[in-house]
C-alpha cells in the first residue's frame, strides 16, 4: 500500500470511527434517561398510581388520574386546533408560498418557531385568561400556537419533497389545481406529514411554562374545558420541586407515564401509516 | 405540407411562439396534425420541442414564467380563446411524460381511474369497463388483470409508461402528447410503446417528442424538425428522412450535429 493510500485508509478509519462514537453518545444519554426514568419511577407505578387523584400533602399513596386525562385532553385540544392550521400553512407554503406572502409566512413561522414558549403562554394569559379565568381551553391554545409553525414548517418540507413530474402528471390529466395538492401532493408525502405532527405533538405533550399561568393545574379531577387543569407536566413540576420525598417519587413515575405516552404516540402513527400503504386502493 | 383528402384536421397551431419572460423558446411555428396520424418532433437538445408540446394541452403557462402567442387550433377552435377552461380542455388532450409518473399513493386500477373520476364518472361498473379498455389499449391488461389493487410501483419502469399511457387513455381524450416517452426505457420496453403508437393512431392523433430518429422513422407519419426554437422543416416522415429540402434537416439526421 502506497503512504497515500496507507493515509486515506487511516483518515476512513477515523472518520468513521468518530461518527460511530458521536452517534453512540447520542444514543446513550437517552439511553440513560429512559433507564434513570425506569429505575426512578417504576417502582411507584401500580393501579393507584393510575386510578387516584392526588391526595394532600404529607398522606401517601394517591395517583396522577386527574394529571393524565388532563394531559390528553389538553394535548388533543391543541392538536385539534393546531394539527388543521398548520398543515393548511405547510401545504400553502410549499404550493402556493412562491411569492411575497409566502416569504412573509414563512419568516413570521420561523420566528414562531424560537420564540420561547413562555412567550406563547403570556401572549395566551393576556387574551384568554385575563378577560375570563384559567382554563384547559386556554393552555390547549397556547400548545396550539407553539405547535402550528413547527406543523406548518415540517408539512412544507415533506410536500417539497413531492417530486414536480408527479405534479405535472396529474394537471395533465385535468386535475384542477388544488385537487393536485390535496389528493396528489398531499396523499403522498403523508407519511412525512404524520411523522412531523407526531414530532410536533410529542414536543408540545411535556411543554410546562406556558401551562403554568394558562391551564394553572388542578388537584381534583376535571373534564371541564372551561376550568382549570391539571397535566403531567405541570404535576411534574410541583411534585419535583417540592420537599417531600414521596411527591419527587411521584415525580419520577409522571414522567416516566409521560415518556411512555409520547412513545406510544409515535409507534401508533407508524403503524397506521403502514396499515394505510400496505391496502392501498 | 398536403393532409391526405380524407383526413379530417385535428389540430394546427399558427405561428405559435412560447417564451419564457422575455425569452423565445419556440418561434413562430406552424404545424398541421392531421387525425389520426402520428407527428414526431424531433431535434437536438434544448430545440424547444419539448416547450412546444408542452403549449399543446396548456402546460407551459404553468411553468414559472411561461406564455406564449399565437394560437393553437382544435377542431377550428383556439384552446388559448378566454373561454376556455385549461383544466377542461386538458381531459381532452393526454399527456406522458419522460419518466414514468404513476402515483405512488394508488393502485393500478386507481391510477388509470383517476383521470375519470377527477371528471366525475362515479359509476362502479361504468368505471371498470373504462380501466379495462385503457389497460387493453396499453397493453397492459393481461399482466396487470389479477393484480389491479396492487401498488402502481410494484410494476417495471416499461409498465409504469405504459401505465401512464392507460391513464391519459382512460378519459378517451381527442390527442395524445408524448414527451419523450420512451427516454428512461430498455429496449424491449421502447418497442412496446413504438408499436402502441401504430394501433392507437387509429383512434387517436398523436404527436411525439424523441431525440430518437430512428424512433421518428419507425413511428411517424409526419416529421417535425426543430432547431434553436424555429421549425426548419415538415413534411412526410419518409420524404424528410429522404430528401429534405433544408441544409440543416439533412445535417441534423445524417449525424453531422446535434
Amino acid at each position: 500500500m502506497t503512504t497515500r493510500g496507507l493515509r486515506r485508509h487511516l483518515t476512513s478509519g477515523f472518520m468513521t470511527g468518530l461518527v460511530a462514537l458521536l452517534s453512540f453518545l447520542a444514543v446513550v444519554s437517552l439511553l440513560l434517561i429512559l433507564g434513570d426514568l425506569v429505575a426512578k419511577g417504576a417502582s411507584s407505578l401500580d393501579w393507584n398510581f393510575f386510578t387516584q387523584n392526588p391526595v394532600p400533602a404529607g398522606q401517601s399513596g394517591g395517583g396522577v388520574a386527574n394529571a393524565i386525562v388532563g394531559t390528553l385532553i389538553i394535548v388533543g385540544l391543541a392538536a385539534l386546533i393546531g394539527l388543521p392550521v398548520g398543515i393548511g400553512t405547510g401545504l400553502y407554503l410549499a404550493e402556493y408560498g412562491s411569492g411575497r406572502l409566502g416569504w412573509v409566512v414563512r419568516f413570521v413561522a420561523d420566528v414562531m418557531n424560537g420564540t420561547p414558549s413562555i412567550v406563547i403562554g403570556i401572549f395566551a394569559w393576556t387574551w384568554l385568561v385575563r378577560p375570563w379565568h384559567f382554563s384547559a381551553l386556554a393552555g390547549a391554545v397556547s400548545l396550539a400556537i407553539l405547535m402550528v409553525p413547527m406543523i406548518a414548517r415540517t408539512t412544507e418540507e415533506m410536500v417539497r419533497l413531492v417530486p414536480h413530474s408527479l405534479r405535472e402528471a396529474a394537471l395533465a390529466l385535468g386535475y384542477p389545481r388544488w385537487r393536485t395538492s390535496l389528493r396528489i401532493v398531499a396523499r403522498t408525502a403523508l407519511a412525512g406529514i404524520v411523522t412531523g405532527c407526531l414530532v410536533g405533538v410529542a414536543r408540545i405533550a411535556g411543554e410546562t411554562a406556558p401551562l403554568l399561568f394558562t391551564a394553572l393545574g388542578n388537584l381534583n379531577f376535571s373534564t371541564s374545558i372551561l376550568q382549570p387543569m391539571q397535566t403531567l407536566s405541570l404535576q411534574i413540576f410541583t411534585y419535583a420541586t417540592g420537599p417531600f420525598d414521596e411527591w419527587h417519587r411521584l415525580a419520577w413515575a409522571a414522567a416516566l407515564v409521560l415518556m411512555g405516552l409520547v412513545l406510544l404516540l409515535g409507534v401508533a402513527a407508524r403503524w397506521a401509516i403502514r396499515q394505510r400503504d400496505g391496502t392501498a386502493r | 405540407m398536403a393532409p391526405p383528402a380524407d383526413a379530417r384536421l385535428r389540430l394546427e397551431t399558427l405561428r405559435l411562439t412560447a417564451l419564457y419572460g422575455r425569452r423565445g423558446v419556440v418561434k413562430d411555428v406552424s404545424i398541421l396534425f392531421p387525425a389520426h396520424t402520428v407527428t414526431a418532433v424531433i431535434g437536438p437538445s434544448g430545440c424547444g420541442k419539448s416547450t412546444f408540446l408542452r403549449c399543446l394541452n396548456r402546460m407551459h403557462e404553468l411553468s414559472e414564467g411561461g406564455w406564449v402567442t399565437g394560437r393553437v387550433l382544435l377542431d377550428d377552435a383556439d384552446i388559448y380563446d378566454d373561454g376556455v377552461d385549461p383544466v377542461q380542455l386538458r381531459r381532452r388532450i393526454g399527456m406522458v411524460f419522460q419518466r414514468p409518473t404513476p402515483f405512488p399513493t394508488m393502485s393500478i386500477y386507481d391510477n388509470v381511474a383517476a383521470g375519470l373520476r377527477v371528471n366525475g364518472h362515479g359509476g362502479r361498473r361504468e368505471l371498470d369497463a373504462a380501466v379495462e379498455r385503457a389497460l387493453r389499449q396499453a397493453a397492459l391488461w393481461d399482466e396487470t388483470k389479477d393484480r389491479l389493487r396492487h401498488s402502481a410501483l410494484a410494476l417495471s419502469g416499461g409498465q409504469q409508461q405504459r401505465l401512464c399511457i392507460a391513464r391519459a387513455l382512460a378519459p378517451q381524450p381527442e390527442v395524445l402528447l408524448l414527451d419523450e416517452p420512451t427516454a428512461s426505457l430498455d429496449p424491449a420496453g421502447t418497442q412496446r410503446i413504438e408499436e402502441l403508437c401504430h394501433e392507437l393512431k387509429r383512434l387517436y392523433t398523436i404527436v411525439i417528442v424523441t431525440h430518437n430518429m430512428q424512433q421518428a422513422a419507425r413511428v411517424s407519419d409526419y416529421t417535425a424538425f426543430f432547431y434553436l426554437g424555429d421549425l426548419i422543416e415538415v413534411g412526410r416522415t419518409e420524404t424528410l428522412f429522404t430528401r429534405p429540402t433544408q441544409e440543416r434537416t439533412e445535417a441534423y439526421i445524417t449525424g453531422r450535429f446535434g
